[in-house]
Formats: structure tokens, C-alpha cells, sequence
């Protein structure tokens, strides 16, 4: 076998929207040791199918196997492996920085603004900020605002949907 | 017509052809069992809920049907984990059903209270939980259909205990209909593009192995892979699942490959060019180091699962389905290549006769003796009471592997083993399935000292319900297999493997109201086993106590590739007879 090479993978799940269809995709992940980065589960334009976008690192051939197994499971619709498709790619941050002075306040008025984010709730020596983008635009806000001094933050993970382009929208599960 | 939730699954049970059930009561289940005297299913009471699941799948295994089992909420529910992984890893389509405490009381850690589709999700192929009587119905059907089509599988359904005594309406015509599982739909047919690739790689072989599996016993295929491996001339090796899907005495037959595996299939598989491999999964104890496994072959992969193929070895050509359909479809197109070509099965010729002389060189062998019991001694003796017409039923351990190697099968679903899980304890049970499902057939279960006692108290259900099975205990005071692994791995430091302390197993069997016997001497062993086949209407248990030190050859050590095996230190008479 070749080496074992690991990376980020992002995989679309279309599954009944019923209770224990989430709990059996997730096993397949923690049943090998692979460590779910994020988790996202939603209503589709059905509303009694979800679509799950998880991110999980692992090496080529056991998210393959991973994949396989999905597919196999008697909820799951549809199956894809998106991580080499192009592809968008959405997360959404919550971000309540410390603001005590002027100065801070005018610094995060002006990266907000650069990166198109919005101070959604405001207190004496607090904004709170909501910023959508894909995982590097997020990163790259997180940074710049870190050492203003984050209180607290919420980031959901990715939501993701192969572009229109690419042809096809979702392969079949089998 | 209105019914109550009990009445419902009893009918639903009915509409599925259900006839036998093997199961426990308990509370949560009582609405159940007290309508189960009001229908003509026949229920057995097993004196273990983990007996009720393995006498289900033994049942399943050789009718081909679908087992059913039920137990009660909490411990009765978690005791058939084990038999239910066992029947699931295997492939064997059992439906299993659990009362739970009411749907208003989940949750609450109430009294034998268990989120038992939580428990059992990683060892069923599905599982149901039923709030609502309405979806009852419905969910048996989606239950029976899921455990029996695609890769057969455990399809575990709860049923809170309000659930089986509300009323709601059931139409028969409505059962009838065929469920709708709008995300699940198995692949049956193969790519015909994939099955033309298949023929032609097989015609073109020179060295071509079928490595038949599990898979060919289940979807009824064995006669086609038979007419297959005989118009094409190709050399046939099983894994322990798919042993009974050729006749043992096939010329064309070189028995099991793998761990314990004979050194004409073990060296057929590492030398071939072309690995047909045919509802197999290419387990560990199958391929030894994958690395090493039919290196230089091209493999084919012929398997209804798709997540099977390419799992732990890369697959040239992967064809998704039944292995029935797909043979029906492949062969005529070997047939066809071979009658265009005739010339390579000269080469065949030549291949076979090279595993030929691998077989005659290298026997299954064991040192006979006329003082002491051999192990292999009695499994022979057994395929010669038993005419080689037996379902055979086994636990795990050396006295499996022996059944696997000296017992040459003839039909069919014959055997009746635990192959992925290795439970101990399933055969007894099994026993009791296998023969409530094939009146007509002897069933003999082979087990070990250890291994018996495991289950040993459904005797007792085999004698309620006078079942005649057969039991042989290989007796040699040691949970052997284990004990063998630290002789050879472990410097034979014997660990906690001295069963010193037995019950007296004939006295036992016959205050359960069984026969018991004990044998000590060679020459007795033919004479009770016959002895043991007139007795018809009670379980008999045969206690041979058989040569303490006997191990299984060959032998591929963990890790090692199927060329490194260990073989038995062949006597004189034996050589003689090979070279």
C-alpha cells in the first residue's frame, strides 16, 4: 500500500431526515478513529431529506472506504466526495470581540468592512460580529481581529455545493 | 381490520412466511407472547436470550429464510448482541425483535430500560425504532426486506411496549405490496461491459483461481461456479464461509485457503495470474499479508456489496451484484471464448496438475495412533457415519478448523459456523436453529470443551421441544486454539487455557434429559457415533476425550504470507504414500 497521506476531505450526504440517520454516519467516521472537524446538517429543497456537509482528515483509501460505506447505509441518498470539485464552500463565524477603547473600535469598523462582515450586536466594550466566507476568508478575519481580544466565538463549519458549471449536481449512490 | 400492535406483528409475521421463532419473554414483550398462542407460528423457548439470536441465524443459514428472533427490553435485548453480530458479520439475514419500556418512559433509565438501537447500530445492517402503531406494519415489511435483499444482514426492530397494545387499522392487500425504501436500492445485475472484460481475462489466464466465498453459498450460485471452474478447467479454493459451496471431493477442489488453509489452495492463490474471487470478502485470516496475496495476479471481485471491493486489496475488475445473476451472464461468455479458443485450457491442464502435486505432496496430515484419540480421527469418522450428508454446526476454535478440513461437505449450506465473529458458544444453538429448519437432515455439532460450555444450557431447549441434535465435544482440556498460539507464539507459556476443572458432560447432558457418552479409546469412536445416529427423539452429546496437544496444520503464522505455512511433521506411512 502507498503511504498514507492525510488530508482535509469535505463529503455531501444527502440523507432521510429521520432520527438515528445522523447518529450511523457519524459512527462510520469515530469507529475508525478519524476526528470529525465539522458537521453541518440541514434541510434540503425537500424537507424530509437533510444534507450533511462533514470535514474529516484522513488518508485517500480509508475515506474512500468511508464513502463506500455511506452509501451502503439504508437512509443515505446520495454520497460525494467533494474535496477536489469545485465547489462552494460556506461557513458562517460568530465573534464577540473586546472594543474598550476608541481606537479598537475604529480597527474593527475597518476590517468588517474590508471582509464585508457586520457588527450584528453591540455593548459598552463589546461588538459582536457575523462573517460568511469559505474556510480561508474566515481564518484569514480570525487572525487579523486576534489580537484585539476575542471573548467568544462560534463557527458552525462548512456547508458546501459543487458549482453549477461542473455539470452535474450529485452522482447517483450507486 | 383493526388490531392491536401485537396483533399486528403477528400477522405482518405471518404474511412474511415466517413459521419458527426462537426467543425469551419478558415484560416488555408480554402483549406480544399473548397473542403468540393464538397463531400457528411455533415459538421455542431458548434458556438464553444470546441462544434464542444464534438458534435464528443457524435456522437462516441452512433454509435460506429469514430467522427470527425476540427478546424482551434491556438485559434480554443486550443479551443478543453477541448473537446478532455474529449472524451480521456473516451476512445472514435475521430479523430480530425488542420490546422496550413505553414510548412516554424512553429516556427516563427506567426499569430494564435500553437504547438498544443505540447498542445495536454498529452490529445490524439496520435498525428500527417504532413510535407509532401506525408505522408498524410498514416497518416489518421495510424490516424482512432489508435483512433478505442485497447483502443479507440483522435488521433489529424495538417495539416500546405501548406501541404493541394501541389499535390501529391493517389491510392485508396494503401489507402485500412491495415496500417502498426510496434511499435503498441493491444492485443485482452486473455491468455486462465489466462481465465481457471478466470472460475475456478469464480466457486469457493462464494460471486462473476461483476463491469462492460466503457470497455463492447465499445467492444460490454454487452450481454455476462449479460449471464455470469445469468449462474453463479452473482450480476452485474456499474461504471457511464458502466451503460447502462445492462438493469437497470436486477434482477441481483443493479445499480451504488461508490460516488453516491446505498447501495446494494456499500456494494455488500465491502463484496464480488471475484471482476470480466470488462473494468473498479477502479477510485477514483469508489473505494472511495482503501484500504478499496472489501477488502477480490480476483479481476480478464479483460481489453484491460495493464497499467490499477494493477494501483491503485493489481490484482489476470489480463487477457489483448477485453472484447468481452475474454467473448466469458470465458464464456464456466464457463459454463462448472458450469454444473460439481451445488451446489455453492446455495450459490449464498443466496448472492443475502442479497444484495436484502440491496436494499429493503436502496432504492434510495428522499422525494416526491407536492408543489416543486424534482430533481429526473423529471428524473423519463423523463424515463417514454421517455419510458426508450432515449439517454440521461448530463453535470456534481447533475443532472448527478440523470440521473445515476433514470434513468433506456435498451440498449447499451444510456447514453452519461463526467464520467473521468466532463466537464460542454458537454452535449448540446453531445446532438446534439448523435442525428445527432441516427436520429432515442429521445436524451434529461439533464442539470443544470450552466452547460447549459456553452455551451449554440449551440442551435443555432441545430437549423441550425434542430435538434430536448430535453433539461431539473435542475434548482436550485446553481452550485449544488458544493454548496453540502461546505453544507456538508465546514459548508455550499456557496461560489461563487449563480447563482442569469439567463438569462430568454425561452426567450433565443426562440430568438435562439428553443422552451423554464418553469416549477414551480410538476404536470406540466409530461404534458410538453410530450408536448416537439412533437416537431420534433427544439431544445426544459425545464426550471424546482426544489427544491433549494436537494442533491445526497447516498453519500460516499472523502477519505471515500464505507461502509461509507451518506444516504437520508428516509421518513415514504418509510420505511414502505422497512422493
Amino acid at each position: 500500500m502507498e503511504k498514507k497521506e492525510y488530508r482535509k476531505h469535505v463529503i455531501s450526504v444527502l440523507v432521510e431526515n429521520q432520527p438515528g440517520a445522523l447518529a450511523r454516519i457519524i459512527e462510520l467516521f469515530s469507529s475508525r478513529g478519524y476526528n470529525i472537524e465539522s458537521l453541518n446538517v440541514g434541510q434540503t429543497e425537500d424537507p424530509t431529506i437533510s444534507r450533511i456537509t462533514m470535514v474529516a482528515k484522513g488518508d485517500e483509501h480509508t475515506i474512500e472506504q468511508i464513502v463506500k460505506q455511506l452509501r451502503r447505509l439504508i437512509d443515505v441518498f446520495k454520497v460525494r466526495n467533494l474535496t477536489d470539485k469545485k465547489k462552494l464552500d460556506r461557513e458562517l463565524l460568530i465573534v464577540r470581540l473586546n472594543v474598550e477603547t476608541a481606537e479598537k473600535k475604529e480597527e474593527v469598523k475597518r476590517l468588517v468592512d474590508i471582509f464585508g462582515a457586520q457588527i450584528v450586536d453591540v455593548s459598552q466594550d463589546t461588538y459582536t460580529v457575523e462573517l460568511t466566507g469559505d474556510e480561508d476568508q474566515i481564518d484569514a478575519f480570525l487572525q487579523l481581529i486576534k489580537p484585539l481580544g476575542i471573548r467568544e466565538m462560534a463557527r458552525t463549519g462548512r456547508v458546501a455545493m459543487v458549482r453549477a458549471l461542473q455539470g452535474d449536481t450529485f452522482e447517483d449512490k450507486h | 381490520m383493526k388490531l392491536s400492535g401485537a396483533e399486528i406483528l403477528l400477522e405482518a409475521l405471518r404474511l412474511e412466511g415466517v413459521e419458527k421463532i426462537f426467543g425469551y419473554p419478558g415484560g416488555a414483550v408480554l402483549d406480544i407472547y399473548d397473542r403468540l398462542p393464538f397463531t400457528n407460528l411455533q415459538h421455542y423457548l431458548t434458556r438464553h436470550e444470546q441462544g434464542a439470536a444464534h438458534a435464528a441465524d443457524g435456522y437462516a443459514r441452512v433454509t435460506g429464510k429469514v430467522g427470527v428472533c425476540f427478546a424482551t427490553s434491556g438485559p434480554g435485548a443486550t443479551n443478543l448482541v453477541t448473537g446478532l453480530a455474529t449472524a451480521q458479520i456473516d451476512s445472514v439475514p435475521v430479523v430480530a425483535f425488542t420490546g422496550n419500556v413505553p414510548t412516554f418512559m424512553i429516556g427516563n433509565d427506567a426499569f430494564q430500560e435500553v437504547d438498544t438501537v443505540g447498542v445495536t447500530r454498529p452490529i445490524t445492517k439496520h435498525n428500527f425504532l417504532v413510535k407509532d402503531v401506525k408505522d408498524l406494519a410498514d416497518t416489518v415489511k421495510k424490516a424482512f426486506y432489508i435483512a433478505k435483499t442485497g447483502r443479507p444482514g440483522v435488521v433489529l426492530v424495538d417495539l416500546p411496549k405501548d406501541v404493541t397494545r394501541e389499535i390501529a387499522d391493517f389491510f392485508e392487500e396494503e401489507y402485500k405490496a412491495p415496500p417502498q425504501i426510496r434511499s435503498y436500492k441493491p444492485v443485482l445485475k452486473g455491468h455486462p461491459g465489466q462481465i465481457k472484460k471478466a470472460a475475456k481475462a478469464i480466457a486469457s489466464a493462464e494460471r486462473p483461481v476461483l476463491y469462492i466465498g460466503g457470497g455463492v453459498v447465499s445467492s444460490g450460485a454454487s452450481d454455476l461456479v462449479v460449471k464455470l471452474a469445469e468449462v474453463a478447467q479452473i482450480p476452485m479454493v474456499a474461504t471457511l464461509m464458502g466451503l460447502t459451496a462445492v462438493p469437497g471431493k470436486h477434482p477441481q477442489f483443493f479445499g480451504m485457503l488461508g490460516m488453516h488453509g491446505t498447501y495446494a489452495a494456499n500456494m494455488a492463490v500465491s502463484e496464480c495470474d488471475l484471482l476470480i474471487a466470488i462473494g468473498a470478502r479477502f479477510d485477514d485470516r483469508v489473505t494472511g499479508k495482503l501484500s504478499e496475496f496472489a501477488k502477480n495476479a490480476k483479481v476480478i471481485h464479483i460481489d453484491v456489496d460495493s464497499a467490499e471491493i477494493g477494501k483491503n486489496k485493489p481490484v482489476d475488475i470489480p463487477i457489483v451484484g448477485d453472484a447468481k445473476l452475474i454467473l448466469e451472464e458470465l458464464l456464456p461468455e466464457v463459454e463462448k471464448q472458450v469454444s473460439k479458443n481451445r488451446e489455453f485450457l492446455v495450459s490449464r491442464e498443466k496448472w492443475l496438475m502442479k497444484i495436484r502435486s502440491w496436494a499429493d505432496r503436502y496432504p492434510l496430515y495428522y499422525e494416526p495412533n491407536d492408543r489416543v484419540i486424534k482430533p481429526q480421527f473423529v471428524i473423519e469418522k463423523i463424515c463417514e457415519v454421517t455419510n458426508g450428508d450432515a449439517i454440521i454446526t461448530t463453535d470456534v476454535g481447533q475443532h472448527q478448523m478440523w470440521v473445515a478440513q476433514y470434513y468433506k461437505f456435498r451440498f449447499p449450506r451444510q456447514l453452519v459456523t461463526s467464520g467473521g465473529l468466532g463466537t464460542m458458544g454458537f454452535g449448540v444453538p446453531a445446532a438446534i436453529g439448523a435442525k428445527v429448519g432441516r427436520p429432515d437432515k442429521i445436524v451434529f455439532c461439533v464442539s470443544g470443551d470450552g466452547s460447549f460450555q459456553m452455551n451449554m444450557q440449551e440442551i435443555v431447549t432441545a430437549v423441550q421441544y425434542s430435538i434430536p441434535i448430535k453433539v461431539a465435544i473435542i475434548n482436550n482440556g485446553f481452550l485449544g486454539m488458544v493454548r496453540q498460539w502461546q505453544g507456538i507464539f508465546y514459548n508455550k507459556n499456557y496461560s489461563q487455557v487449563h480447563m482442569d476443572v469439567q463438569p462430568d458432560f454425561v452426567k450433565l447432558v443426562e440430568a438435562m434429559g439428553g443422552v451423554g457418552f464418553r469416549v477414551e479409546r480410538p476404536q470406540d469412536v466409530e461404534k458410538v457415533l453410530k450408536e448416537a445416529m439412533t437416537i431420534n427423539d433427544r439431544p445426544v452429546v459425545i464426550d471424546f476425550v482426544v489427544d491433549r496437544e494436537e494442533d491445526v496444520f497447516p498453519m500460516v503464522p499472523p502477519g505471515g504470507s500464505l507461502k509461509e505455512m507451518i506444516l504437520p511433521k508428516y509421518g513415514k506411512k504418509s510420505l511414502e504414500k505422497a512422493v
